[in-house]
């Protein structure tokens, strides 16, 4: 198993956000979360990826085996954990290609792996920047910077190209997408983690990503639980009938 | 500044310094003398990298004619206690600009104090300072322009942006403007700041340690500050002493 969630609660400033949360995830799956605003979607990606303030109060997590909790963020994405942004952060001053660089050589080192080269890091740029239609000039720039809703996701998924993560917990990816750039990061997602040897976990609000990214497990999170879980067809009865009634049935 | 009485703390201009590392080497030598022909260009720069524990001192005079140009790069990091002094008088229509950065940590008393004079009419200044912070340190930045009654149509900046990596390290900064001139453009601003967080996370979650997340973010912080050094070695030198420095802070 990939990754498993016994149990997990959490607080924020003291306030119980997720409330015994489990999940189970194992590897060539693709798992989708959806729920209402207010859920717990957001934090749940924010606690497993370890953001400070994110304070967890009980249960476990096992990535690959390992105690997650027991991680540095850094750690956590050396071992193959890869955080998508719903709101991307902006660096000025550092360009995004300084920025993968040293964040793909850091987690190499943390490997053991040599570090890669800047010829090589560069030709793994480009290819990566090309599946998702991105500029190579704009991974020059600053780090989000100047970009727009649309171009953080593209970019984010570049990062994610290059960082080649094992598990993909992508939050609301799809929010701020127009629909061509929703096909293009769809199949950008679909190209680089849709293998035996990978898993993703969707958090998303609404269907239309999960008809570019078909998912295997759709679960709804609700008061800080999963309060359902089926198939993908769970995801068009959400649609169809809205979260009060799926989550009241 | 070459009186023999040892200065104290009641002058502004020694208000924040560490007059027992200064007694050390008191009285500091007269200031090194910059004068600037009429229509000519002059580029200098210092790097005080003084010995841990050493005190320094560095003052200059600087004449610049009309129609002139003096540019200045500074990098203050080294001793216990460095100080650079820039005591400055433009010509009419001539220009004064000073890049530099102060990077301090330990007990170190780091700063610089400027006192820009626009005698003349049609002059102009630009300074800009970067000031990072560690451990017990203290950056100080004193910068003050002086606009003459005659000397219209002067335009003058400064722009203190200072970055404390620990809550234990102290920034001061305080711009003094004295304009007796009326048709003048003088701009100043100071901001004192700490590491972004949600930046150092969403690095982080990439996979950087936090020791190359801090480094990466505190060189975009002073970059900038040595881009227009025209002499590639001396730029070369200047950034690599302050990155050197810097990553003994994170």
């Amino acid at each position: 198993m990939m990754l498993k969630i016994d149990n997990l609660t959490n607080e924020i400033d003291g306030k119980a956000i997720l409330k015994g949360l489990s999940l189970s995830i194992n590897a060539g799956e693709i798992h989708a979360i959806m729920g209402p605003n207010g859920a717990g979607k957001s934090t749940l990606a924010y606690t497993l990826g370890g953001r400070p303030g994110y304070d967890v109060t009980g249960g476990d997590v096992s990535f690959n085996g390992v105690n997650l909790f027991s991680l540095e963020p850094h750690e956590r994405a050396a071992a193959g954990l890869f955080l998508g942004f719903q709101y991307p952060v902006e660096i000025p001053g550092v360009s995004n290609l300084q920025f993968l660089r040293e964040s793909l050589n850091s987690q190499r080192k943390a490997r053991g792996e040599e570090p890669l080269s800047g010829g090589e890091f560069i030709k793994l740029a480009k290819e990566k920047a090309g599946l998702l239609g991105l500029d190579m000039e704009m991974l020059k720039r600053p780090v989000n910077v100047g970009f727009s809703g649309g171009e953080k996701k593209r970019a984010e998924m570049v990062q994610m190209g290059i960082l080649d993560p094992k598990l993909a917990i992508l939050d609301e990816t799809d929010s701020g997408l127009d629909i061509d750039a929703l096909k293009i990061v769809g199949s950008g997602i679909n190209a680089i983690m849709r293998k035996p040897e990978k898993a993703v976990l969707l958090i998303t609000h609404y269907q239309r990503l999960l008809d570019y990214v078909k998912p295997d497990f759709v679960h709804v999170l609700a008061g800080g639980r999963i309060v359902k879980s089926g198939g993908p067809e769970l995801a068009l009865e959400l649609e169809r009938e809205g979260y009060a009634e799926v989550v009241a049935a | 500044m070459t009186t023999l009485t040892l200065p104290t703390r009641k002058a502004e201009e020694w208000r924040y310094s560490d007059l027992d590392a200064l007694a050390a080497i008191w009285p500091t030598p007269a200031p090194t003398r910059i004068d600037v022909g009429a229509g000519e260009t002059a580029r200098h720069h210092l790097l005080q990298d003084a010995a841990e524990g050493a005190a320094a001192v560095h003052d200059y005079a600087i004449s610049i004619a009309d129609g002139a140009r003096c540019d200045f790069h500074v990098l203050n990091i080294g001793g216990k206690f460095g100080r650079v002094t820039f005591t400055v008088t433009l010509g009419k229509g001539s220009h004064f600009e000073l890049n530099g950065a102060i990077i301090g940590g330990g007990d170190q008393t780091l700063e610089i104090i400027t006192a820009v004079t626009h005698a003349e009419p049609d002059a102009t200044s630009g300074q800009t300072i970067r000031s990072i912070l560690g451990q017990r340190a203290t950056g100080s930045y004193l910068g003050s322009i002086n606009v003459a009654r005659d000397a219209q149509r002067t335009d003058a900046f400064q722009s203190f942006k200072a970055m404390l990596l620990d809550r234990t390290a102290t920034a001061n900064a305080k711009p003094e403007l004295e304009i007796y001139a009326d048709d003048v453009k003088c701009a100043h601003g100071a901001t004192v700041g700490e590491l972004d967080r949600q930046a150092l996370f969403y690095m982080a979650s990439r996979g950087m340690d936090p020791a190359t997340a801090k480094t990466l973010l505190l060189k975009a912080f002073v970059a900038g500050v040595f881009d227009d050094v025209a002499d590639e070695a001396v730029k070369d030198r200047l950034e690599a002493a302050a990155i050197a420095k810097l990553e003994t802070l994170v």
